[in-house]
C-alpha cells in the first residue's frame, strides 16, 4: 500500500480548511485511508539517519503521511487527494476534464520507430499548456512521478514517464530504439554528455538509478526520444536529458510515457493530466498528442481522458451491500465519490466514470462506492439467512483427538517450521538422497528456507537443542504436515500428516519410545498382528537410526508406515547433542 | 520465680506436657526464664507438639522486658565507669591526663563528679569519700536475670543512660487442649493400608500437612500454544456453522493462489520479494482447460460486465508453483468444486500455513497461521458479513467493532476490521475481509446472484496477545523455549 507524505499546511490550503489532527484521522478512515503517522521532514530524517544528520535546514512543519490504496493512484498527489475528499464532502463538484483545442501550428506528434517495439513498444504522449507552477506544486508534481514509478508503473518496468519543459524542444518528435553506443546526450544533473554505454557504468553506483539499468542493460537496443533538432529528450525508463528539463518557470510542459503495458500507460497519463491540468491557465483542460506508428501508419491520440459509461441497477446493489436506497439516494452517493450517476430508467443508473477512476472495473466498485459513502459502520448488522452444518476436516478430526492423547502419555508439542535447509534433511539425517524427494524453493533468502521438510525429525531435535537446561527425559513429538513430491499431483508434490516424536535422555530407552508407538496404535484401534489387521516392527536399516536399532514399523494390509530406533550417533551430533536419543515418525494418513 | 540451673532441653517436649500435667497453663517467656533456657528453644518445642492435633492450646502473648544494651552488658561484666575511675585513682588520687587516657575515663569521670565520689584538687583527681557501691552495675546483674528488686527511678536513670532498653517478647500461653496426654506417641508420616485394614488409624497422631508449599508437579506432556488457540478458533468456527476445507496442500500454482482470484500478474504480490517461488517441481501443468480460458479472458479482455486487466495474461506465469500465500488459494479451489458440484449455501473455514518470502522480524515470520473464514450464499450483503463479524469476535472476547474501506486485489467491497484496544487506547486493524470480485467467481460458475465473502486474520497474533508474547519466534518453531510450552494455561479466547 503506497503512502504518501504531505505537509499538514500544504494539505490546509488545499482543503480550504484547518483539519484537526483528529478531525483529519476520522475523514481518512471514512473514506478508507489510513493516517499513518505524523512526522516532519526532520524527524523523519532523525529517524533513519540518526541525530546527527539533522542540520538546520530541515524543515520540522508537520507532515501527514497517509496509506492509500493500491488501486487508487488518482490520490497519490494532494491535488487529487484534497479533490477526491471535497467531492465526498460535497463541497465542490466534480470537474470535467476537457481537450483543449489544437493550436494553430497542429497537435504535438510523436512518431513510432518499429524498432522499439523489441524494447518498449509503447508510446503516449500530452501537453498542458499555460502551466503555473510555484514551489509545492512543482514538487508535488515530481513526487507523483515518482510515486506512479513505484507503483502502477512497477519500477519503471510497465511504465516510465518523462516530462519536459516544451518551450526547450521541438516537435515532431521521434521514438526511436538505438544502439546504446549511437546515443549521445548530456543527462539530467550532469554537465557533460554521454553515450548510453557510458551512462549504464555511470549510474551502475547511483543509489537510485542502478535499480532501472537492468530493464534494457541486455538490449541490444535502448529506447529514446528525439525531438525534431535531434535533441535527446529522454533515454526511458533511465533518465530525461538536461536540456528540456522542466523548472518553476516552465509554463508548457510535454508528458511522455513509454511502456510495455499501454493500458498501464494510459491510466497514468490520464492520472497525471487530470490531477495537475488544475494549475493550467484554463483548468482541467489537456492539449492532445497524436503518436504515429511509422511502419502501420496507425494514428493514435492521447491521453484518452476516458470517461466510460456503465449501467449498474439499484437493486443489485442495494442486495450486495445490505440497505435499501431509493435510485435517487444512491445516485447522490455515488455523485459523492466523483462518479456521475443518473437515474436512467427505474431501478437502473447510468454511471459516468471520469478518467481519475480507473480502479472501477465492475459493478462490484460502484457497489463498494455506495457502501463507502453509505458508511460501512451505519449498516444494520444481520446474520447470514442459510442453515448451514459444520464438518471437520477429516485428517485434521483425527489429529486433533490423537494430540491430547499424545499429551496425556506425557508427550509435549513442538511446532516447527515446515521450510528448513537441505542439510537439515539429508546430511544431518544421513539421508543424502532426501533431497530427491524434497520440493525446492527457487529464492530463499536464508539457508533456513532451502526446501520443505520431508521429515519432522529435524525440527524435533533442533526444539531439543534449545532446550539443553531442561530436566531429562525430554519427550517431544509434532503431529504436522511434510512435504513429499508426487508426479500423480496436478501441482507435482502433496503434504502428508506425520507423526513423530523423540525420548532424549541418558539412555536411548527403545523401549519407552516403543512403548509410545504401541499406545499410539491403542488409541488409533489398530492391534498387534503381522496378518494384515493390525501392525508389527520388524527389523530394518535406515542411515538415520542406529545399525542394528531401527525398525520399520508395518501398518494394517502391509502398508510401511515409518521408521523406529535409537538415532545414529552421527545424526546425534550433527544437532549438536550429546546423548543418546529414541525415535518414532510414521504417516497416519493411513488410519483415516 | 526464681531461676534454676540451665535445665537439660533434651526431650523437651515431654519435659513441656510433664509440667503442662502438673500446671494447667504456662507462660513460655516466664517459663524459659524459669528454666534458664532460650526462649526459642522452648517455642521449637511447643510447635512441634502442635503437630498433634488437640493436645495444646496456645494463645499469643506479648511481654514487655527490659534489656540491657551493649553497653549495659558491658557495664555489668565489667564494672561502671563511674566506679572503674574511683578504683584507678586509689587513695592516691591520679591526673585528669592520666584518666582521660583510660576507655572509661571520660563517662567515668563526670559520673564520679556528679555523685560526688571524687573531686578535682590542682589538677589531680582524689576520692571524696573511702568507699563506693557500684550500685549502677548491681542493678544491671539483677535486670539481666529478670529479678524485680530495682526501682522505677533506677530504671528510668539507667534509660536515660540507654544502658538498657524495652522490647516486646512474643511468646505463647499455653494451656492443655482438648485431647492433652502427657503421653504422645511418635507421629505417623501418613496413613498406610495396614492402619485402614487393623483400624488403628484411630489412635494414631497423624503428622500436620503443611499447605504453604507447592506440590510435585505432574509428570505429563503438553499441548503447544498456538495448537491450543487453533483449537478455540476451530471451536468456534463450529458453532457457527462453518465447515473445515482441505487445506493440507502447501504447494500451489500460481494460478489458483493468484490467477483464479483475479490478481494481475503483475501484481506486486507475485514478486519473488514476497513469494517463494517453488524450484523443484517448478511448474504444475494440469489444469480444469475451460475454467484456465475463463480466467485468462476475464483478466486479458474482461467479460462477466468487468473491463478486466486488460494486458497479455501468460500460461507460463500461471503455471509456477508457490508456497502458497494465503490460504484463499484452497478457498478458490473449493468454490470452484462448489460451482461444479452445483450450488448450495455454504460456510468454510480454515487454520493453516500461509509462506510469505519476508525479512524477518520479531512479528513476521517467513510462515504463519492464517485463519480464514468463507461465507457464501445467494443475496450474501456487508451487513450479514458485519453481523457474522460481531458474533465470531464477541466469541473472542471482542466487542466494539467497526469498519474501514480498503483495498484487496480480489475482493471488493472490501472492509479492514477494526477493534478497541484499551490498553493501547486506540482502534487497531484484527482482521481483513471483503466480498469476492465477481470476476473471482463467475468464471468459476457460480451463480450470478450468489455472493461470496470472506475474511481472515493471523493466528498467532491473538495468540502472542493472549499469553503476552513479544517475539514470534518465542512461539513458532524450534526456538519456543519449553518451559513456556508446559505452563501456558488452557485458552479461553473470551476471557
Amino acid at each position: 500500500m503506497p503512502t504518501v507524505g504531505i505537509k499538514k499546511v500544504i494539505l490546509d490550503k488545499h482543503f480550504e480548511r484547518v483539519y484537526t489532527e483528529k478531525e483529519f484521522d476520522e475523514l481518512c478512515f471514512e473514506y478508507g485511508l489510513e493516517l499513518d503517522e505524523i512526522t516532519s521532514e526532520k524527524a523523519a530524517v532523525e529517524k533513519e539517519r540518526g541525530t546527527d544528520a539533522v542540520n538546520a535546514d530541515l524543515n520540522d512543519q508537520e507532515v501527514y503521511k497517509i496509506d492509500i490504496p493500491a488501486n487508487r493512484y488518482d490520490l497519490l498527489s494532494v491535488e487529487g487527494l484534497a479533490r477526491a475528499i471535497r467531492i465526498f464532502k460535497q463541497e465542490i463538484p466534480s470537474p470535467h476534464y476537457k481537450f483543449a483545442a489544437a493550436p494553430k501550428s497542429g497537435l504535438q506528434q510523436i512518431i513510432v520507430k518499429k524498432e522499439t517495439a523489441q524494447i518498449r513498444p509503447f508510446v503516449v504522449g500530452a501537453v498542458l499548456r499555460d502551466v503555473t507552477f510555484d514551489a509545492d506544486s512543482y514538487a508535488s508534481f515530481i513526487d507523483l512521478q515518482d510515486k506512479l514509478h513505484q507503483n502502477i508503473c512497477r519500477k519503471r518496468t510497465l511504465v516510465a514517464i518523462g516530462t519536459h519543459d516544451l518551450d526547450t524542444i521541438q516537435g515532431p518528435f521521434e521514438y526511436r530504439a538505438e544502439a546504446p553506443k549511437d546515443i549521445k546526450f548530456k543527462p539530467l544533473n550532469q554537465t557533460k554528455e554521454y553515450t548510453a554505454e557510458e551512462l549504464m557504468t555511470l549510474y551502475s553506483t547511483d543509489s537510485h538509478l542502478k535499480a532501472y539499468l537492468p530493464i534494457i542493460q541486455s538490449s541490444p537496443v535502448y529506447p529514446v526520444i528525439y525531438d525534431k533538432n535531434g535533441v535527446v529528450c529522454s533515454m526511458p525508463p533511465i533518465i530525461n536529458g538536461e536540456h528540456s528539463k522542466i523548472s518553476l518557470k516552465t509554463k508548457n510542459v510535454f508528458i511522455e510515457a513509454t511502456a510495455t503495458d499501454k493500458q498501464k500507460a494510459f491510466v497514468v497519463l490520464d492520472t497525471i493530466v487530470t490531477l495537475f491540468s488544475q494549475y493550467c491557465k484554463n483548468p482541467f483542460t489537456v492539449e492532445q498528442v497524436e503518436v504515429v506508428y511509422e511502419e502501420t501508419g496507425a494514428k493514435e491520440l492521447y491521453p484518452l481522458l476516458s470517461y466510460r459509461e456503465m449501467t449498474v441497477t439499484t437493486p443489485e446493489i442495494n442486495t450486495k451491500i445490505g440497505i435499501s436506497l431509493k435510485d435517487e439516494e444512491m445516485a447522490t452517493l455515488l455523485n459523492k465519490m466523483s462518479l456521475k450517476a443518473e437515474v436512467s430508467a427505474p431501478g437502473t443508473l447510468k454511471i459516468v466514470v471520469p478518467p481519475t477512476r480507473h480502479d472501477i472495473l465492475h459493478a462490484c466498485d460502484i457497489a463498494e462506492d455506495v457502501g463507502v459513502a453509505y458508511g460501512y459502520n451505519n449498516l444494520v448488522t444481520r446474520l447470514p439467512e442459510s442453515n448451514t452444518v459444520a464438518v471437520a476436516f477429516p485428517i485434521n478430526k483425527l489429529c486433533d483427538n490423537l494430540r491430547i492423547e499424545i499429551a496425556a502419555a506425557g508427550w509435549t508439542e513442538a511446532l516447527n517450521f515446515a521450510l528448513c535447509s537441505r542439510d537439515d534433511i539429508s546430511a544431518k539425517l544421513r539421508q543424502p538422497d532426501a533431497l530427491a524427494q524434497a520440493v525446492h524453493i527457487g529464492n530463499p533468502k536464508t539457508l533456513e528456507f532451502q526446501v520443505a521438510r520431508t521429515s519432522l525429525l529435524p525440527g524435533l531435535l533442533k526444539t531439543l537443542a534449545s532446550n539443553r537446561d531442561m530436566p531429562l527425559p525430554l519427550k517431544l513429538f509434532e503431529l504436522q504436515d511434510v512435504i513429499v513430491k508426487d508426479a500423480s499431483m496436478d501441482v507435482g508434490a502433496r503434504n502428508e500428516r506425520r507423526l513423530a516424536a523423540v525420548y532424549y535422555n541418558k539412555a536411548a530407552g527403545f523401549e519407552i519410545i516403543q512403548g509410545f508407538l504401541d499406545r499410539m496404535m491403542r488409541m488409533l484401534n489398530v492391534n498387534p498382528a503381522k496378518d494384515g489387521t493390525g501392525y508389527y516392527i520388524e527389523a530394518d536399516e535406515n542411515p538415520t537410526y542406529f545399525p542394528g536399532r531401527c525398525a520399520k514399523i508395518i501398518g494394517p494390509k502391509g502398508v510401511l508406515l515409518g521408521h523406529i530406533g535409537a538415532l545414529h550417533p552421527e545424526v546425534i551430533t550433527s544437532f549438536g547433542h550429546t546423548l543418546p536419543c529414541g525415535a518414532v515418525e510414521f504417516n497416519v494418513e493411513p488410519f483415516l | 520465680m526464681a531461676a534454676e540451673t540451665a535445665r537439660s532441653t533434651d526431650n523437651l517436649p515431654q519435659q513441656i506436657l510433664d509440667f503442662l500435667g502438673s500446671s494447667n497453663e504456662f507462660n513460655s517467656i516466664q517459663l524459659a526464664q524459669q528454666w534458664n533456657i532460650d526462649h526459642q528453644k522452648l517455642i521449637g518445642a511447643i510447635k512441634s507438639l502442635q503437630t498433634n492435633e488437640g493436645v495444646l492450646a496456645t494463645k499469643d502473648v506479648t511481654e514487655k522486658r527490659l534489656e540491657l544494651t551493649s553497653e549495659g552488658v558491658q557495664f555489668a561484666n565489667e564494672g561502671s565507669p563511674e566506679f572503674l575511675v574511683f578504683e584507678f585513682i586509689g587513695v592516691d588520687g591520679a591526673t585528669q591526663a592520666d584518666i582521660q587516657k583510660k576507655p572509661f575515663g571520660k563517662i567515668g569521670m563526670s559520673k564520679a563528679m556528679q555523685f560526688k565520689w571524687v573531686s578535682v584538687d590542682k589538677g589531680r583527681v582524689v576520692r571524696q569519700t573511702a568507699d563506693v557501691v557500684d550500685s549502677t552495675r548491681k542493678q544491671l546483674e539483677s535486670l539481666r536475670i529478670g529479678s524485680d528488686d530495682v526501682s522505677e527511678n533506677e530504671k528510668k536513670e539507667l534509660k536515660k543512660r540507654k544502658l538498657i532498653s524495652e522490647v516486646n517478647i512474643k511468646g505463647l500461653l499455653v494451656s492443655k487442649g482438648d485431647s492433652f496426654t502427657t503421653s504422645i506417641a511418635k507421629p505417623e508420616a501418613d496413613l498406610t493400608p495396614e492402619m485402614i485394614a487393623s483400624g488403628s488409624w484411630k489412635d494414631k497422631q497423624f503428622k500436620k500437612y503443611n499447605f504453604e508449599s507447592l506440590g510435585v508437579v505432574p509428570s505429563s506432556g503438553h499441548l503447544h500454544p498456538l495448537m491450543k488457540v487453533r483449537s478455540e478458533f476451530r471451536q468456534i468456527f463450529f458453532s457457527m456453522g462453518f465447515s473445515e476445507m482441505a487445506t493440507n496442500r502447501y504447494v500451489e500454482s500460481s494460478f489458483w493462489n493468484f490467477d483464479a482470484l483475479f490478481q494481475p500478474q503483475q501484481h506486486p504480490a507475485r514478486d519473488a520479494h514476497d513469494t517463494f517461488f517453488v524450484s523443484d517441481p517448478a511448474i504444475s501443468t494440469k489444469f480444469p482447460e475451460d475454467y484456465l480460458e475463463r480466467v485468462k479472458t476475464v483478466h486479458s479482455k474482461g467479460g462477466y460486465g468487468s473491463a478486466g486487466y486488460n494486458y497479455d495474461w501468460k500460461l507460463e506465469e500461471a503455471q509456477k508453483n508457490v508456497l502458497r500465500t494465503h490460504t484463499t488459494a484452497v478457498s478458490a479451489r473449493q468454490l470452484y468444486q462448489l460451482a461444479q458440484e452445483g450450488f448450495r449455501p455454504s460456510k468454510l473455514f480454515s487454520i493453516d500455513r500461509v509462506f510469505r518470502n519476508e525479512t524477518l522480524d520479531a512479528t513476521h515470520l517467513a510462515e504463519f497461521h492464517q485463519v480464514e473464514g468463507v461465507i457464501a450464499e445467494k443475496n450474501l450483503s456487508l451487513a450479514h458479513l458485519i453481523g457474522i463479524f460481531t458474533e465470531f469476535f464477541k466469541k473472542l472476547g471482542i466487542t466494539n467493532l467497526r469498519f474501514k474501506p480498503t483495498y484487496n486485489p480480489y475482493t471488493e467491497p472490501s472492509m479492514e476490521i477494526f477493534a478497541y484496544h484499551q490498553g493501547l487506547a486506540k482502534w487497531v486493524e484484527i482482521g481483513n475481509s471483503g466480498m469476492f470480485r465477481p470476476e473471482m467467481l463467475l468464471p468459476m460458475g457460480l451463480p450470478a446472484d450468489v455472493n461470496v465473502a470472506g475474511y481472515g486474520l493471523s493466528l498467532e497474533r491473538p495468540t502472542m496477545i493472549k499469553y503476552g508474547i513479544n517475539n514470534i519466534r518465542d512461539l513458532f518453531g524450534s526456538k519456543i523455549d519449553l518451559e513456556v510450552v508446559y505452563n501456558t494455561p488452557i485458552c479461553r479466547l473470551d476471557k
